[in-house]
């Protein structure tokens, strides 16, 4: 019977099983492994924000957390388009990930202290700060969050902005309504519709909103100040170190890549350069890949066929979005992106 | 849509032919029985003079029924253990103690006070009544539009039962979560707060729902209540004196005209008597909303009218075979009798239609309430809504998901249980 218990279990959640830390450095992780015989990462992604992740009438997907999906693909199967994307709910999006339906979770999600640990989770460094923003009509005439007390709000549930709210306005002592929609379309089209004052989000998938959902996007005002602490990040299940360890590093390869002036466009001149870090970070000198139980080129691979982080924030943020970088900026020019010593 | 109702009404006649089967089945099994006790007794002899315990059919039928149960109670098992298992596994914590936990997001309509400080227990609880809220409602009117619409199906207006026809036809064959979706679309289009449609003094249609005017609390509204309640009650027992006067002296009083009288009367009476009170609280615009009246959001109103407008179709289905499953002759020999046709509607046809339309409505009202759980797709918060935030915000999946059954179980069990009991009030008695 308890064989056949974990047989069943082992096929219901495929890659789940926890793995010890010193076998994984020997062979691969249960969802490194899966994903190699696959050939292909499953990658859960948010269903349509403009800049994060929004599939194009081709059906191709294009935003920041489609390319960290990408970024994964191209180190550990050697090809960025070998991704599968499912676009999920912000409701679905745990399950999915701790079923084992998706190999990562990159879906402007939230680091906080419950998903990380009574959900069974990790994440990786956070690739994008934001925090709750808020788009108004002008009509309205609210310009700050002190006069929206008594508005009808557009949320979705579940979602970290849908507590911010809640505090937010209590702590100002005024009230609001919420409207709680999952689909992003129908939350949306319910804001642009008339049917809210507010659409409530992490400010910076208000741009797209903004410029390609609204008829007049003049009519439209992105309230300044985000009134919250939102660092998104990757999330996988927890147990398998291994793969933990590769969304780790996939994202600081991203952040040292811009710092040390790596880019998509002189990677392969690069690999000549007698800087240290970069000839360690491109498999010119180390084998760091071996370690992490990839090849030598994994990191050269990304930068190759996905950029940098700059590439990448600049692809998906620049016009007509132009979301300015600002905090995403690295933190030599005064924003928060840290790589980690890659040695 | 003639063959539409021919199993159904071939359902209702077949329930005569089905009781009877099983009056004769079991005659024939029990003679049987006895039949066979005598004949195997001698026949099915075992060298030592015993029969064997299995070809006791009191044995067998007790053995398949503990094998079934050890079969349901394993698997339940099996699946409560594999479940453990991998939480356990993935180290997802487990438990109800999130329960007490402060909620910490707010609700866009609910009929008790509630704050996001509240735990996510009491959230869930508005869920719940914002779910009642809906099937009430929804039940209410889905009656009555089905059974006119049914009615109408039977006319003999020709306009009448087309229209009838065109509504049924167009309502039950669209998705139910169509009808949501295009009812939450319709009201959006509705203009803003500012420029509000008034249908009358102090009511207001806009894209954030009805408001409209209710009376300020008044001390003397409880006498009225009391007035009221007293009407009802009195109301049915002048109905069941009535027949029983009808029934021993062949005079008909007319009992719909005087039980109305009683139960608008006393509450009318009651009110004049405390010195008529009466003052509105009217809606008035203030900042971005209405503030006072009775508010109705645009989501409740889309999620009732489009469950409602497709439950009624069904309905009206069930209602039209219902009635055309009554014998013609019933009704020519009421008319022979000289009976008015609102007579023979209420004495002749509808006894006999209601037996055959009472349980297939008990389900059309089973799966509006369902259906309700629909309010989730245009942001009603219901308690699929609220237990969505819940299950999002704790990651208690397993937890939330079993509560959001567990409800829904419970009223479904709870409107079968009521259908049932009407099934036996308006069943043919046998005597």
């Amino acid at each position: 019977m308890k064989t056949f218990i974990t047989a069943v279990a082992a096929i219901a959640f495929a890659g789940a099983m926890a793995v010890d830390t010193k076998t994984a450095m020997a062979e691969d992780g249960p969802t490194l492994k899966a994903v190699k015989a696959r050939g292909e990462v499953i990658c859960g992604v948010h269903q349509g924000r403009y800049g994060f992740a929004i599939a194009d009438s081709q059906g191709k997907w294009k935003g920041l957390d489609v390319d960290f999906c990408r970024a994964v693909a191209a180190a550990t199967l050697g090809d960025s388009e070998k991704v599968k994307y499912i676009p999920l709910g912000s409701v679905q999006r745990f399950p999915a990930l701790q079923s084992g339906e998706v190999d990562m979770l990159s879906r402007t999600t939230t680091i906080t202290l419950t998903r990380d640990s009574a959900l069974g989770l990790n994440f990786g460094p956070p690739t994008f700060y934001t925090g709750t923003g808020f788009m108004v009509r002008k009509s309205i005439g609210a310009t700050t969050v002190d006069q929206m007390a008594g508005a009808a709000i557009c949320v979705f549930p579940g979602s970290t902005t849908e507590k911010n709210i809640a505090s937010l306005f209590k702590s100002k002592g005024m009230k609001f309504t919420p409207v709680v929609i999952e689909s992003s379309k129908q939350l949306v089209g319910a804001y642009m519709s008339g049917r809210c004052d507010v659409l409530a989000m992490d400010q910076a998938g208000l741009p797209g909103h903004q410029q390609y959902d609204a008829k007049k996007p003049a009519d439209h005002l992105i309230i300044p100040g985000v009134y919250s602490k939102e660092p998104l990040g990757i999330g996988v299940r927890a147990g398998d170190d291994q793969w933990f360890d590769i969304i780790k590093w996939v994202t600081h390869a991203t952040f040292n890549a811009e710092e040390w002036g790596v880019s998509s466009k002189n990677v392969d001149s690069m690999l000549k350069t007698k800087d240290p870090n970069v000839k360690r970070l491109l498999g010119a000198s180390a084998d760091l890949g071996k370690k992490l139980g990839l090849d030598k080129q994994w990191a050269y691979r990304i930068i190759k066929q996905v950029g940098n982080y700059g590439e990448i924030y600049e692809s998906n943020w620049g016009p007509p979005l132009s979301l300015a970088r600002g905090i995403n900026n690295l933190w030599t020019n005064g924003g928060l992106m840290y790589g980690f010593p890659m040695k | 849509m003639i063959s539409a109702a021919v199993p159904l009404s071939c359902a209702g006649g077949g329930d005569f032919s089905l009781i009877h089967f099983f009056l004769l089945s079991d005659n024939m099994a029990s003679s049987e029985d006895s039949a066979t006790e005598k004949l195997t007794a001698p026949d099915r002899v075992t060298p030592k003079g015993d029969t064997s315990i299995f070809n006791s059919m009191a044995f067998r039928g007790i053995a398949y029924q503990v094998l079934l149960a050890a079969f349901v109670i394993l698997g339940g098992l099996y699946l409560y253990i594999n479940v453990n298992a991998n939480l356990e596994r993935q180290g997802i914590a487990t438990g109800w103690s999130f329960f007490n936990e402060n909620a910490g997001f707010d609700i866009g309509e609910s009929p008790i006070e509630y704050d996001s400080e509240d735990s996510y227990g009491f959230a869930l609880w508005v869920g719940v009544l914002n779910t009642l809220r809906v099937a009430f409602v929804g039940i209410i009117l889905a009656t009555i539009l089905g059974v006119f619409m049914g009615i109408a199906r039977t006319s003999r207006n020709w306009l009448l039962s087309k229209v009838a026809n065109v509504y049924v036809e167009i309502c039950r064959n669209v998705p139910v979560v169509l009808h949501v979706l295009f009812w939450a679309t319709v009201v959006r289009f509705l203009p803003h707060p500012k420029q509000a449609i008034t249908p009358f003094d102090g009511a207001f249609l806009m894209n954030r729902g009805i408001v409209f005017p209710i009376p300020n609390e008044h001390p003397a509204y409880i006498w009225v209540g009391v007035a009221f309640v007293l009407g009802v009650i009195g109301a049915i027992f002048l109905g069941r004196w009535a027949q029983r006067w009808r029934e021993m002296t062949g005079q008909y009083i007319p009992t719909f005209l005087w039980g109305c009288v009683i139960v608008i009367g006393l509450p009318l009476a009651a009110w004049l008597v405390q010195g008529a009170p009466l003052t509105w609280n009217v809606p008035a615009l203030r900042g971005f909303n209405f503030q006072g009246g009775m508010a109705l959001s645009p989501e409740y109103a889309a999620l009732v009218v489009g469950v409602t407008v497709y439950t009624a179709a069904f309905i009206a289905e069930i209602v039209r075979a219902g009635i055309q499953s009554v014998p013609h002759g019933q009704i020519e020999a009421a008319r022979a009798l000289g009976l008015r046709p609102r007579f023979i509607m209420h004495y002749v046809t509808m006894p006999q239609a209601l037996r055959v339309i009472v349980p297939p409505t008990a389900s059309q009202y089973l799966s509006l309430t369902k259906n309700s759980s629909l309010g989730v797709l245009i942001g009603y918060p219901d308690l699929v809504n609220i237990g969505n935030t819940t299950l999002n915000q704790t990651g208690q999946a397993v937890e939330a998901i079993a509560i959001m059954m567990i409800v829904y179980l419970s009223i479904s069990l709870a409107i079968s249980t009521f259908m049932n009991l009407y099934n036996r009030l308006v069943a043919i008695k046998e005597r």
